[in-house]
């Protein structure tokens, strides 16, 4: 078991704790994929997920967003359990997961992403597929989150298809914003992107935090972790083995967690 | 064809696949097929980020040239479709006669409507190859019936619940089955339909049908002037209308109609946004099934009996309707336009080369040139779309 260090843990912090992971476990057959791993999600606050390819970061955001079920360990959301939720209901509770490809519809039109699965829809006496869609209520909220998110695309009707991979990543990024207050989790967001495109994704999930968000963010780029992240947790073989706020001063620590090189896993 | 159209979804997907940013590590290192080459998004951004996207700037109208060719593209299929008018109504003088338009909506009618109903199945990535054989099973069960029982209501209803259930069938078989692709229990279907067709007909067309019935699929309506007093706008075209616009409903306004794109759009996502992805698609089998019993009504009433065969090889037409039409067998694209656009087509040109009196197998061979033609341009369509793209990531950087 790793704990966090209590010097990082303010009362602050404590209080803004919206998402909290304690002991998770998860084996595959007999791949240890986690092994007892906290984690602390704050509001307000961008955590970077850290770890080489294996350490368990893609395993631990899927315990989270319900995909797997942790074998051991708990989950919570504002101190109300939620381990073994369904990704339906995690993401009903507001934590909403942007996984590498994206999981856009490109025939439809960002309106359409945006409320997919979750469509506006009247009257409310008929089974939900026979209802009628709203459409100028969707497009309306669509545009409306789109400013606040300060995200500009071509054309709202277009299908995603005509878009730039940037455009579909914000596309991707604003729909899962667009209904959850609570957590974001983004995997790789910046993966397949040019350096402008990148940069406008991070500006992105500044505003998500600056709205009160607790973003966590799964990134091999460290310059982009210095760029936005307030705290950096590291995984490493399935456990936790160091957590630090990124800076030049850590950033040569936080490497050091991540490839296993001394100095020693806090 | 069927073969060719999916040799096509490997060789040139436009869809997903290759537009999501490489999942595979090794991705981007090993060498793109020349299709993709230049055009593929991760490509195009890669290129932008090593500082090569001077030489790729775009001038805006080249980006203008490409909205006109995407949408040229899109109108595609309805212009074909009246330059095939325009042509042979300068070839041949009876071609814009009333009773000609007549004869070709009322040939069209049930190819319309079984397009409509393929349509849906489409829209999913789908495939139903029974509604033909669907079509027969109906048409002998609605015909036996009204023989047995001489209820024009019942013959009606068993028409239609026939054809209903076997797309049940269909569905539930594809899904339940987790076979691997709908070609397969449709497939399973159409032999299944047919043979049980003939058993229960003894291989001979049941004669006779209700009154209603051959008034809607062989009658005219004789109050729209122009066509004496026989009329000449047959009362089948109305029952297209109906269907087209229930199915314009389903499309357009409907929750279930979007789910029915997103599915075929991305099944995966549809999942995983919490959509019932298995109800969406039993339920187009389901609609395609109820399309087939339509279909066999009309074809009930044209002829005034329940045939065995009536509906052989009509699957195919309604197939080739769809994509000739423009809808994607790739998924997630296609509109009620689109399925009566390709039935129109072939139905015009059926009857333009009966009346230019060429071999009746020229018909065939046009209609699959045509085919090859509509793919080609859905093809077309899916390479401009993605080199769209990628100028819009070098213009937005």
């Amino acid at each position: 078991m790793t704990s966090t260090s209590p010097e990082l843990r303010s009362q602050d912090g404590a209080a803004r704790t919206v998402l909290s992971v304690r002991g998770a476990a998860k084996r595959f057959g007999a791949v240890v994929a986690l092994d007892g791993v906290d984690l602390e999600v704050r509001r307000g606050e961008v955590l970077a997920l850290l770890g080489d390819n294996g350490a368990g970061k893609s395993t631990l955001i899927k315990c989270i967003s319900g995909v797997h079920r942790l074998d051991e360990g708990t989950i919570e959301l504002d101190g109300r359990p939620i381990t073994g939720a369904t990704p339906t209901q995690v993401r009903s509770l507001g934590i909403e997961t942007v996984y590498q490809d994206l999981a856009l519809f490109d025939n439809l039109s960002p309106a359409a992403n945006f409320f997919a699965g979750r469509e506006s829809a009247g009257p409310a006496w008929l089974p939900m597929g026979l209802r009628f869609l709203r459409h100028r209520g969707m497009a309306a909220e669509t545009r409306r989150l789109l400013d606040r998110l300060q995200v500009t695309l071509p054309d709202l009707d277009a299908p995603v298809a005509l878009m730039s991979g940037g455009q579909r990543q914000a596309v991707a990024v604003a729909r899962a914003a667009a209904f959850t207050s609570n957590v974001v989790i983004l995997d790789e967001p910046t993966a397949a992107l040019g350096l402008r495109e990148s940069a406008r994704v991070l500006d992105l999930i500044r505003r998500l935090r600056d709205q009160g968000t607790g973003v966590v963010l799964v990134s091999h780029s460290m310059d982009q972790v210095l760029a936005v992240a307030d705290r950096a947790v590291v995984l490493r073989r399935g456990r936790r083995v160091g957590e630090a706020a990124p800076s030049q001063e850590t950033l040569q620590q936080i490497v050091g967690w991540i490839v296993g090189a001394p100095p020693a896993p806090a | 064809m069927i073969h060719l159209m999916y040799q096509e979804r490997i060789v040139t997907h436009p869809g997903p696949r290759a537009t999501q940013p490489e999942r595979d590590p090794e991705g981007p290192a090993h060498a793109p097929t020349a299709l993709q080459e230049g055009v593929d998004t991760t490509n195009g951004l890669l290129t932008s980020t090593s500082g090569n996207h001077e030489s790729r700037r775009v001038p805006s109208s080249g980006e203008r040239a490409m909205r006109v060719a995407l949408v040229a593209l899109q109108v595609g299929p309805v212009a074909i479709l009246v330059l095939l008018i325009v042509v042979l109504a300068g070839l041949s003088d009876v071609f814009l006669t009333l009773e000609n338009i007549g004869n070709v909506l009322k040939q069209s009618a049930v190819v319309c409507v079984l397009a409509l109903g393929q349509l849906l199945v489409v829209l999913t990535r789908g495939i139903d190859l029974s509604m033909g054989s669907n079509l027969s099973l109906s048409a002998v069960v609605g015909a036996m019936v009204w023989r047995d029982q001489g209820s024009a209501t019942l013959s009606v209803l068993a028409a239609l619940a026939t054809g209903t259930v076997v797309g049940l069938i269909n569905g539930v078989v594809y899904v339940k089955g987790r076979l691997p692709h709908p070609f397969i229990p449709t497939l399973a279907m159409l032999t299944a339909a047919s043979g049980l067709a003939l058993y229960i007909s003894h291989s001979e067309t049941i004669q006779g049908a209700p009154d209603v019935v051959n008034r809607v699929g062989a009658g005219r309506i004789s109050w729209i002037p122009g066509g004496g007093s026989v009329g000449w706008f047959p009362v089948a075209t109305l029952v297209v209308a109906g269907v087209a616009l229930v199915v314009t409903l389903v499309t357009r306004q409907l929750v279930w109609g979007r789910w029915i794109y997103a599915v075929g759009g991305n099944p995966e996502a549809a999942v995983r946004n919490g959509m019932p992805v298995h109800a969406v698609l039993i339920s187009v089998y389901v609609f395609s099934g109820l399309a087939a019993g339509v279909a066999a009504l009309l074809t009930m009433g044209k002829g005034n009996a329940g045939s065995p065969t009536a509906g052989n090889l009509a699957e195919l037409d309604a197939i080739a309707a769809v994509i000739i039409g423009g809808a994607s067998f790739l998924g997630g694209r296609g509109s009620v336009l689109s399925a009566l656009t390709g039935a129109l087509v072939i139905a015009v040109l059926r009857n333009g080369l009966n009346l230019l009196s060429i071999d009746p197998n020229w018909q065939y061979m046009a209609t699959g040139i045509v085919i090859v033609v509509a793919v080609e341009l859905d093809v077309v369509r899916g390479m401009l779309e993605r080199r769209f793209r990628s100028m819009q990531a070098v213009r937005s950087a």
